[in-house]
This record gives structure tokens, C-alpha cells and sequence, in this order.
């Protein structure tokens, strides 16, 4: 299951670390974002609650970024 | 310029006054301190809070710590020198936050040129509710409904128009600038324009399933499939910043203690100097946005000229393209058969046409289609019967009573039928009728007008081997590739052929060499798929080649491939002039300011500098008018 978010970063490099943050949040699969279009497309685990697991990324990037936000 | 930027813009303003202002005064002691403190923290309030956070979140390399520690580290370095020079501590903080708002400004304009240039994205939909119209959301339209397009609104979903007639401009989605005329009767794309007449028309997909929202999908999602370029700077910008980080610890304590057990003076002051020169150049910024907006501007450039590229990865491999196999019918060729010639008629040329017309009428082949339309004539379908498909060579029936024989030469050799063959080039469909041969009918693929052009040009532009495969006989498809100066020709392939062929010449392919497969997305996606990079043309409205391929043309005009071509490779030179632009620049400082030749203010201005024309480099891939 994959799914879309729209992200707020400002910096490239923080784009980058926030795809490593939400790529090792347990529940996911793979993580890329998209800076250019600030976007994080996230694909999920086998049966794991989504919103849960985006709470996690969300938390995740805010501790490698604290001025990025993830919109669930 | 968004609130944060004009914040930060005046913030800018206020500490840079302030600091020339200061630069000039006389004050001294702890009044200066207390004074340039003042300015420091306006301009770098937030950095130092984010480097304490990050602290606390292990983030050690994040670069608002370096910044924190290079400048507090001069502040630091200018106490115990009793120098008094807090210039350079500000200066170094203004500049960074000079170069991050340039940076964040410069991204979110061109994202915004970028987007607006693919703002092909229909608002709304007309539905005529009681005499009256009525806007609803393209989304909550029905297949079948009837929307109403006025001139100068976008076709918000395809449909098929049942009422009015009116030019369309397609530029959004093909680049093609020629308006194309439509009447009743005639499919209409999303995205295109309405220009002169009213249309009335029935939808035939919902919005979602409609082209617009495809190539809106398609281009969206591009910039995440990520180049080997763009893997290579993140993994560089991971080893980067701690590499430099690590060398500047080296650099303030090594030199020093050795100077120490020589017995010399350790010189603390100038290497810890030094030191914090290198932690202002660690910055891998310049590099990390450049190359990521680079493709981006790539393709979205692409785009604007009818080339939609689904990933970067694509356009990275498309520059390497050294090979191009074409698939001939509805590539090189228009893909409409037409009847060129009748040959040893044995019965008047009109008869002869009517019974191929008649038994070819359940057809639906290319072949049969062009007969039907050459007859002419409305076709009464009770005058034929016992229509029976032989796959491949041709068909047999009875038409007004009369055992109709319309194929081949196997067809005519199965049915002991004594042929005459044909010289000319084309499908010859020979005709019997009860027996007896009558004559047979040359039919031709038309080449498109650019086809030759469009080879001659793929040569130019660096490809070493054009190569087209056909399912045709080899007749035609030796004298296709003739006119076309083809370097190779593979003919008589059914389509699993293809794929095999391909493989062949996959093998043969260079190293670093990339091979591409341009067809028209009907029955070659597994090719398209087997190929480094699949291209598929005149894909408009067709969701089977804009799934398979690669890189999807949306008009049939063989010159894009050559057009796609050269964008990538602009694109990939000016990924490459940055990266070696921004890391050549950044060791530069790094060794001159190990030597003591580089200061901070040369070590920012560096940074900085190189950040912006490396962004300005980078928009430089959206304009492609011209290629």
C-alpha cells in the first residue's frame, strides 16, 4: 500500500534526511520524498494502521528537521 | 515571497545595517560585545536554537550545529585574541541565512513556473441542468453525462463531441501549436483548450481515468524515481559533512600538539581558526538542491514540449542513448494502409475491389479497413455469407453467391490457386474468385513526412545505430529502411520476435551505452518494457502505452525522439557541470583554508556563491525551445 503526503521542508539536504528518518520508522517499507513537489510518498508494511505508523514518521522527521512538517 | 522569507529578508536588512553601522563606531570593551551580541543574535537566533535541538535529537552534522560552532567558535577565538573582531562571526551568519533564502526563494519560484507550465488541470466541469449551466467538480461527472465546453475553458474530461464544432488547442499536452479542428463525432482530450465554438459532448472516462489527470499523475511522481546522479549526491552528502567535520578537529588539534612537542609555539588560535574556515565549507547545500532541480526543470521542460518522462532515472539513461530500434507501422510510418495500385485485372478494377471490400467485412484489420474505405460504398452485409478467417494469409466467403478467395500468397498456394506475384513494394492481396485468380491489390503503409529527417537527425545528435524491426515482409520493410538510411532491419517478426531481437542487440550494446525502443504502445508493450528506455508516440488517449512506457511522446512526430534526446542530455550536463562545479569549488576552500590562505569571510562567500549559480545552472534545463 503506498500512499502520499505532502511535506513542508525548506532545505534539500533536510529532504534527504527526512526520507532516511521515515524510511527507518517501523511499518515501512520504503519512504522517498520528493522535494521539488514536497511530497513524501510512503509505502507501508502489510497491516499496519497507517495513521499510527505516519504519527512515527511525522515525529521521526521533526527530530532530523525540527522546522519540517508532515501532513497527515 | 512567502511570510517566513520576508521575515527572514528583514531580519537580513536590520543585522546587516547594524553590522556596517557598528563597523564604524568607536565603542569598546563589553559595551561593543554587548552590542554585536545583539546583531548576532537577530540573524541567528534560529540556527543556534536548531543546533540545541538537534543536539538533544543526536543530530550532531545537522549544519545548523556546524554554523552554531563556527561562529560561535569566532566569537570565542576574538575574545581570547582581545581583537574585538565580531565582524566576522555575523558576517559568516548573515551570509548562510543570505544563501538559504535565496535558496528556498529560488526553489519555490521556479517549482511554481514549473507547475504553472504543466497547468493543464481542469477547475471545473459545465453540466446543463434545466436550461441553465451549471459548474460541478470534474470528479463528480458520470460516464455518459453531457458536459458543455465554452471557448476558452479546458476539456476537463475525454468525450466524444456530440454537438458543435470548434478548434482545440492542444500545446498543453503535445506542444504541437497548430489548433486541431474537431466536429461531431470526434474524440476530445482533456487538457486541451476550447478556442472558438461552443461543444456539447459526452464523457467518456471519469475524471480520474481521463488523460489530464494521468499525465498530471505522471509528471508528479516523476521527480521521485531518482537518478544514479541524484543517489550519488546523497550518499555524498551523508560521508561529506562528517568527513569535513572530522578533518576540522584533526586540523585544530594535530598541528597544534605537534607544534606543542617541537617545542614551538602551538599556535591554538590560528588553527582553531582554520578550523572553523572548514566547518562553514561543510555544507553540502549547493550540491543537494542543485542536482534534484536540475531534473526537475529537465523535465518539466520535456513536458512543455510534448515529452513526458515518468522519472529522472529515465532521462539519465535517455542521455546515454546509443541505439534506437524503431517499430515501423505507426512510428515511421502513419499506420494507415491506403490502396496504391490493382494490378492484372482479369474483371473490371471496381468488381474486383467490391468482392475484397464484401469478404473482408467482418475484418477488422488495418488491411481490410483500407479496402472498405478505398470502395467507398455503403457495404450490405446480406450479401455475404460463409466468411471464414485463414490467420494470417487471408480470408475466404461467398459473395453474391460467388466462392470470394481475398489473401496472400500462402492463401492462394493453400487453395491451388495459380497467382501472378508482384514487384511492387507493399501488402499484395491477391483475389480468386471461384476459383479462378482476377488480380491482386497492392496495398502501402504512407511514411510520415519527418520519418527521414528525424533518422538524420538522431545521427547527428550522437546515436550510433537506428534499427527497425516490422512484422512486414521483408520487400517492404528493406525498401522503408533504404529510404530511410536505417543501419539495420529486422522484418517478418511477430511479436514475440521482437523481443528477442531487442535482447540481441541489448547484448551487443556497450557498456555504458543505452539502447531505446520507440513504438506506438498497441501490442509492443512487453518490448517497451524489455528496452532500457521504452518511448512510445502519439500515446494520446492510449493508457496502455502511457502504463508501459518510459518516456511517453503525446503527439507521433518521430523528430521529438531526437528533441527528447537532446533535453536529457542538456539536463545531464548541467547535472554534471554542478557537481563538479560545487565539489571542485568546495576542496579549493577546504585546502586553502588548511593552508591558512582562505578566511572565513572567502570561505562563506564561496559557499554561498557557488549555491546560487548553481540553482541559476540549474533553471537554466527548463528552456528547451530551442533544441
Amino acid at each position: 500500500m503506498k500512499k502520499s503526503y505532502r511535506i513542508e521542508v525548506d532545505c534539500a539536504n533536510c529532504a534527504n534526511k527526512m526520507e532516511a528518518a521515515a524510511r527507518h520508522t517501523s511499518g515501512v517499507k520504503d519512504a522517498s520524498v520528493n522535494f521539488m513537489m514536497q511530497k513524501m510518498t510512503v509505502e507501508f508494511d502489510e497491516g499496519v494502521d497507517r495513521n499510527h505508523v505516519m504519527e512515527e514518521v511525522r515525529a521521526n522527521c521533526k527530530k532530523v528537521e525540527s522546522d519540517a512538517e508532515v501532513f497527515i | 515571497m512567502n511570510k517566513k522569507q520576508k521575515v527572514m529578508l528583514i531580519r537580513i536588512l536590520i543585522s546587516a545595517f547594524f553590522m556596517i553601522v557598528l563597523s564604524f563606531s568607536s565603542v569598546s570593551g563589553l559595551p561593543r560585545f554587548i552590542l554585536y551580541m545583539a546583531v548576532y543574535l537577530v540573524i541567528g537566533y534560529d540556527i543556534l536554537l536548531k543546533a540545541i535541538r538537534g543536539i538533544i535529537n543526536g543530530q550532531v552534522f545537522d549544519e545548523c550545529f556546524l554554523m552554531a560552532v563556527a561562529t560561535v567558535g569566532a566569537i570565542v577565538l576574538a575574545i581570547y585574541s582581545k581583537s574585538g573582531d565580531y565582524t566576522e562571526a555575523i558576517a559568516v551568519m548573515l551570509f548562510y541565512q543570505i544563501g538559504e533564502l535565496f535558496q528556498s526563494y529560488a526553489v519555490g519560484k521556479s517549482r511554481k513556473n514549473i507547475t504553472q507550465l504543466m497547468d493543464i488541470r481542469p477547475d471545473y466541469a459545465n453540466i446543463e441542468k434545466n436550461g441553465k449551466l451549471e459548474k460541478v467538480a470534474p470528479d463528480d461527472v458520470e460516464i455518459g453525462s453531457v458536459i458543455i465546453i465554452q471557448p476558452g475553458e479546458k476539456v476537463p474530461i475525454d468525450s466524444v463531441v456530440v454537438e458543435g464544432s470548434s478548434s482545440l488547442d492542444t500545446s498543453a499536452l503535445t506542444g504541437e501549436s497548430l489548433p486541431r479542428e474537431v466536429h461531431q463525432g470526434d474524440e476530445i482530450v482533456s487538457g486541451s483548450v476550447n478556442m472558438t465554438g461552443v461543444l456539447k459532448a459526452r464523457t467518456e472516462k471519469e475524471f480520474g481515468e481521463s488523460t489530464v489527470s494521468k499525465i498530471l499523475d505522471m509528471v508528479e511522481n516523476a521527480s521521485s524515481r531518482k537518478s544514479r546522479s541524484e543517489d550519488f549526491i546523497s550518499k555524498f552528502a551523508r560521508i561529506y559533512t562528517p568527513a569535513v567535520c572530522i578533518a576540522a578537529l584533526a586540523l585544530a588539534t594535530i598541528p597544534a600538539i605537534l607544534n606543542l612537542l617541537l617545542g614551538q609555539d602551538p599556535m591554538w588560535g590560528t588553527w582553531m581558526y582554520r578550523a572553523l574556515t572548514f566547518l562553514v565549507i561543510s555544507c553540502p547545500c549547493a550540491l543537494v538542491i542543485s542536482i534534484p532541480l536540475s531534473f526537475f526543470a529537465g523535465i518539466g521542460g520535456a513536458s512543455n514540449a510534448g515529452v513526458l518522462v515518468k522519472g529522472s532515472n529515465y532521462l539519465e539513461t535517455l542521455s546515454k542513448t546509443k541505439t534506437v530500434v524503431f517499430d515501423k507501422t505507426g512510428t515511421l510510418t502513419q499506420g494507415v494502409f491506403e490502396v496504391v495500385a490493382i494490378h492484372h485485372k482479369a474483371i473490371d478494377e471496381e468488381k474486383i475491389i467490391e468482392y475484397a471490400a464484401y469478404a473482408e467485412s467482418a475484418s477488422s484489420h488495418p488491411i481490410a479497413k483500407s479496402i472498405e474505405r478505398y470502395y467507398g460504398k455503403e457495404l450490405d452485409r446480406s450479401r455475404v455469407s460463409d466468411i471464414e478467417e485463414k490467420s494470417g494469409n487471408g480470408v475466404v466467403a461467398k459473395v453474391d453467391g460467388h466462392f470470394v478467395a481475398v489473401g496472400n500468397d500462402k492463401l492462394m498456394n493453400t487453395l491451388g490457386i495459380e497467382y501472378i506475384p508482384c514487384r511492387s513494394v507493399g501488402t499484395i492481396i491477391h483475389v480468386a474468385v471461384d476459383g479462378a485468380y482476377v488480380g491482386h491489390i497492392v496495398i502501402s503503409d504512407v511514411l510520415k513526412a519527418d520519418s527521414k529527417d528525424a533518422v538524420r537527425r538522431l545521427k547527428e545528435i550522437g546515436v550510433k545505430k537506428v534499427v527497425m524491426l516490422t512484422g512486414d515482409s521483408k520487400k517492404v520493410a528493406n525498401d522503408v529502411a533504404a529510404t530511410l538510411k536505417m543501419d539495420e532491419v529486422f522484418s517478418e517478426l511477430l511479436p514475440g520476435d521482437k523481443v528477442e531481437r531487442v535482447e540481441k542487440l541489448l547484448l551487443m550494446e556497450g557498456k555504458n551505452d543505452k539502447l531505446a525502443f520507440v513504438g506506438d504502445g498497441i501490442n509492443d508493450a512487453p518490448v517497451l518494457s524489455r528496452a532500457d528506455i521504452g518511448i512510445a508516440m502519439g500515446a494520446m488517449g492510449s493508457d496502455a502505452a502511457i502504463e508501459a512506457a518510459d518516456i511517453v511522446l503525446m503527439d507521433d512526430d518521430p523528430m521529438k525522439i531526437a528533441k527528447a534526446i537532446r533535453i536529457s542530455k542538456k539536463c545531464l550536463s548541467i547535472v554534471y557541470q554542478n557537481i563538479v562545479f560545487a565539489i571542485g569549488v568546495k576542496l579549493i576552500c577546504l585546502i586553502l583554508g588548511a593552508l591558512g590562505m582562505a578566511s572565513m569571510w572567502l570561505a562563506i562567500f564561496a559557499d554561498v556563491g557557488v549555491m546560487v549559480i548553481a540553482v541559476l545552472n540549474a533553471i537554466r534545463a527548463l528552456f528547451v525551445k530551442n533544441l
